[in-house]
């Protein structure tokens, strides 16, 4: 009997962890479906928080984390200054999280590239070497993990897009990063419903803004 | 028997959860299960049975208690301290999906289905995180916390009063270090972008900072805070020179104008407090092509990004130059001047850093001038030989968590060897020197310092005279051994408001004497960009090297300094005022015997206005100083305004990048009224006064990336209207003539190219994950 009891418990504990996982597939397929609807700061901080209490009640998943300094960095292109300091900072933390819970992901690595170059954006002329150098070593450590993650030669792009020519970027330099990350879009599978998926709009917006004279 | 339950619970949950129990059978027939029908039996009678229902019954009523009952509703709105709305605040339930995000007013609300303890976070970026532990048991709850905004270097005051920086790490600078090197009347070097800066004096004909009626020797070099006793290159007389190093060495520039913290001594007037790289960037080489000379350097940062090690060598040599642009001084030897420096730095832990830095060169040229007192055209002849080292290793950790401890050590020694029709002169200056500071935080943002230096310096001076008919020989050697302690408090009381206390000890060996000298300042701020603050402090120093071989070594001068401070520095604009007065006593006196009996007072006004935003890409800054100074020292029969001492200078610098065109330019205007030179023929000592002094200077680099080479064309043409300048005038013994004292030409023309060439290290990347 006491063993019947303990095997129903354990099979509880079994039921309910299988529904927790369809409530955090679910709460995590909701907000990254508003991800892509949205670049307004207050929604971005709406969503992050999502992610940040998502990432707090589940503490094995990395994407939680991930997509909460997905939006920190994103909410640094509608802000100036100090400002887009604290910004990183936060991603920074988030990312952190996100890497110690799954090591030499290439999606991680891509989000930390991002960070650096969004840092340059606060002085680009003192900030242009440091944080450039950093983050096209952490896009090359992304392309090296996931050889068809499209994200980091997107990210390449708008490096150089916004690097100017005499610092060796301009958009001539960026059109083939932008082609070449549109074409592994149209072959790249997200491993799921909720894994990264973004940056192909992006892409095109790009290839049509480097094709402008 | 009923012993398959618990295989279905735990294979086929999601499925049964929707699922009535007494739909059981049509289940497990579905799963081709075989299976009595036990449920037949009476449900109280078999506990297994009992157990199913009172399973079910749970899930059902864990199910109506999340969906209805045991919910809590927690409401509310989070204000600050100001009482006004924070939004976007993340307030949840922790370690749990439940919570939500403030609106714009402040309010929020969500439902919990956790009831009892629960933990409630707030947390929002620019605030402190709260924790409240509460009990939920459903129905409503109201929770509007006030959230306490969180302290950055730009809600903190910082003591301004005589400081003005260049850091690329605080925000809230001056200066950036790539000003100094952007600076069109700079040409590269740090003091000549400094002399841009309000309190600073526009002195050409020698070199070093004149700042608030002091002199050039009376602004103490410091890098990472070791002296630097020769910071500039030996000059012959009249001709000012460079600074010896190079602006891309340090990431850190503090130019104190006054009032000066306890950490720094042996600087009545000004402290230049120089704070070096830390590891390099990347590896990297460059190479310079100028017409003055060529040079180039590696510096190579290990893998693993603890460890950074480089080398630069450079050679000088103007006689080109000079050979293009004629020269008023008849060069014998035209200058050249041959070095190079080391530098290894390295991370001894994640808060811990060693340095070292050495640099060495060698300096030597020839100078021939009219003699005034010659009616027959003889010329004076100045030769000049110079070797110069200057070493520096400094150790930087944290100790625990509230210490931190920094330690340094240096060597320096510089000989000078000069020849004269007459005279050989050899002067040695060697200073070995240790440092300790020892810094404890207490509380968020208080800090106390307490440090210790030693010095001991060596001076040697040797002079050999002589011609047909006779001859004479001197040796003088000095020693001072020289000690000093120092602690200092910064204490927050509000995080407005700053005050600094702090107290500086010396003793020197040579002169015998203990001094304490009292140093405070107060900083608050007003406003979100603005502050006020104000500063005093007694500073000593030893007299001048000179002084030193006299049998009677005059004591310390003194000087005392009030300083009050207005600043507002936002991204795009910085406006300070300053108003000072200074009180020098004991200055050297040579007028009967040496002494220190001189004394002097120094007050004025600064202003700086920098503006990076009105004008689309342009940069521009505004200085303006008042000096009011007199001093009576040396053999000045009274007190009198000083030949080093402008009453008005004023100083414009624009910057403007021409994006398309890869370009950035420059132009710098100074501007100073005529300064007081001594004329023999006038009764009223040091009245007369120079013409005024303009000088324009112009630069332009042009920018360019070639594959992994980043080239740098820069070309700079110093005083481009070529208008005469006079600094001030020598005259014969008799009186009678006169000449003036000016630039060695009228105009100054450089052009470099600068090539870098940084090592792609992505390839080590890939390399190292493959």
């Amino acid at each position: 009997m006491k063993k019947t009891i303990l095997i129903a418990l354990i099979s509880l504990a079994g039921f309910s962890a299988s529904a927790q996982n369809k409530k955090y597939i679910a709460a995590m397929e909701k907000n990254v479906a508003e991800l892509d609807t949205t670049r307004d700061g207050a929604k971005l901080q709406n969503l992050a928080n999502n992610f940040e209490r998502i990432a707090g009640a589940e503490k094995s998943e990395w994407l939680p984390s991930y997509y909460a300094a997905y939006c920190y960095v994103n909410m640094t292109y509608t802000t100036k200054g100090d400002m887009i300091d604290t910004y990183c900072d936060k991603a920074e933390t988030f990312i952190k999280r996100a890497d110690s819970i799954s090591p030499n992901n290439s999606e991680i690595y891509t989000l930390k590239a991002q960070i650096a170059s969004a840092r340059i954006s606060v002085n680009p002329m003192t900030r242009g070497q440091k944080y450039g150098m950093e983050s096209a070593e952490l896009r090359e450590k992304a392309k090296s993990l996931d050889k068809t993650n499209p994200r980091p030669y997107y990210l390449e792009g708008t490096a150089y897009f916004y690097t100017p020519p005499m610092f060796g970027g301009g958009k001539d330099k960026a059109k083939p990063s932008f082609e070449k990350a549109l074409a592994m879009y149209e072959t790249f599978k997200p491993a799921s419903s909720i894994a990264p998926n973004w940056g192909k709009r992006s892409t095109m917006y790009f290839l049509n803004e480097c094709d402008k004279k | 028997m009923c012993f398959h339950w618990p295989l279905l619970y735990s294979g086929g949950a999601n499925y049964y959860y929707h699922r009535p129990a007494h739909h059981s059978k049509i289940f497990l027939n579905k799963f081709g299960l075989y299976h009595k029908p036990v449920y037949i039996c009476d449900i109280f009678t078999t506990p297994l049975i009992a157990m199913k229902r009172i399973f079910t019954l749970t899930i059902l009523i864990t199910l109506l208690f999340q969906g209805l009952l045991a919910q809590t509703k927690i409401s509310g709105r989070i204000t600050d301290q100001k009482k006004q709305p924070v939004p976007g605040v993340n307030i949840l339930i922790k370690d749990s999906y439940d919570g939500s995000t403030t609106d714009v007013n402040g309010n929020y609300s969500f439902s919990a289905s956790d009831t009892g303890e629960v933990t409630l976070v707030a947390t929002m970026i620019g605030f402190e995180p709260i924790e409240k532990k509460v009990h939920l048991k459903g129905g409503e709850f109201t929770y509007s916390p006030v959230m306490k905004e969180s302290l950055n270097e730009l809600k903190v005051v910082t003591i301004s009063a005589g400081t003005i920086e260049a850091s690329d790490e605080k925000r809230t600078t001056v200066l950036k270090p790539l000003d100094i090197v952007t600076t069109a009347s700079a040409q590269g070097d740090i003091v000549g972008a400094l002399k841009t800066l309000p309190g600073a004096q526009q002195v050409g004909e020698s070199e070093g900072l004149f700042v608030r009626g002091g002199t050039g020797s009376e602004t103490k070099t410091m890098i990472d805070g070791m002296v630097v006793n020769n910071p500039f290159f030996s000059s012959v007389p009249d001709i000012a020179t460079r600074g010896r190093f190079s602006p891309f060495l340090f990431k850190g520039t503090i130019f104190s104008t006054g009032g000066y913290s306890a950490q720094y001594g042996q600087g009545i007037s000004s402290v230049l407090a120089l704070e070096t790289q830390d590891l390099a960037d990347r590896t990297s080489s460059t190479l310079a092509i100028s017409s003055v000379g060529v040079g180039g350097g590696y510096n190579k940062l290990w893998k693993e990004k603890n460890m950074s090690a480089g080398f630069d060598v450079n050679y000088t040599n103007l006689l080109p130059y000079f050979q293009l642009v004629k020269q008023t001084p008849e060069y014998t030897r035209a200058p050249q001047f041959a070095g190079g420096s080391l530098n290894f730095r390295k991370k001894t832990s994640p808060t811990g850093i060693i340095k070292f830095y050495g640099y060495y060169n060698f300096g030597d040229m020839g100078i021939k001038t009219p003699s005034i007192d010659s009616t027959n055209g003889f010329k004076n002849l100045f030769d000049l030989n110079n070797n110069n080292i200057y070493t520096n290793l400094t150790y930087k950790e944290r100790l625990g968590e509230k210490f931190i401890i920094n330690i340094g050590a240096s060597y320096s020694t510089n000989v000078d060897k000069i020849k004269t029709w007459t005279d050989t002169i050899q002067s040695q200056s060697d200073l070995t020197q240790g440092r300790v500071v020892l810094s404890r935080g207490i509380g968020r943002l208080s800090i106390i310092r307490i440090g210790a230096e030693y010095q001991y310096a060596f001076d040697g001076f040797r002079i050999s005279s002589g011609n047909a008919y006779y001859h004479f020989e001197k040796t003088v050697n000095v020693f001072d051994n020289y000690t000093a302690g120092f602690t200092e408090a910064d204490i927050y009381i509000t995080p407005r408001l700053v005050w600094r206390a702090g107290v500086r000890g010396e003793n020197s060996t040579l002169i015998k004497k203990l001094v304490i000298s009292p140093r405070t300042s107060v900083a608050y701020k007003i406003g979100e960009f603005s502050q006020v603050s104000l500063a005093y402090g007694q500073f000593y120093q030893k007299p001048d090297r000179d002084y030193l071989f006299y049998p009677q070594v005059p004591g310390y001068s003194k000087a005392t300094h009030y300083i009050f401070n207005i600043q507002r520095v936002d991204d795009y604009h910085t406006l300070r005022a300053e108003i000072y007065y200074k009180k020098y006593d004991n200055l050297t006196s040579t007028l009967t015997d040496t002494s220190n009996s001189g004394k002097g007072y120094a007050q004025g006004l600064d202003i700086f206005w920098r503006d990076k935003k009105t004008f689309k890409g342009v940069d521009y800054w505004v200085s303006y100083t008042y000096l009011d100074t007199k001093r009576q020292w040396l053999n000045y029969p009274k007190e009198v305004t000083p030949p080093f001492a402008a009453t008005h200078t004023a100083t414009l610098v624009f910057k403007k990048f021409f994006n398309k065109l890869n370009l950035s330019t420059g132009l710098t205007y100074s501007y100073a009224t005529g300064r007081p030179y001594y004329n023999p023929n006038n009764t009223d000592f040091m009245s007369d006064r120079t013409i005024d002094f303009h000088t324009v200077g112009i630069n332009a680099a042009y920018l360019r990336q070639i594959g992994r080479c980043f080239a740098v064309l820069a070309v700079s043409v110093g005083n481009v209207i070529g208008n005469e300048q006079v600094y001030s005038y020598r005259y014969s013994y008799d009186g009678m003539r006169r000449s003036a004292v000016g630039p060695p030409a009228k105009r100054f023309f450089f052009i470099g190219l600068f090539l870098s060439f940084g090592q792609d290290r992505s390839k080590e990347v890939i390399d190292n994950n493959n």
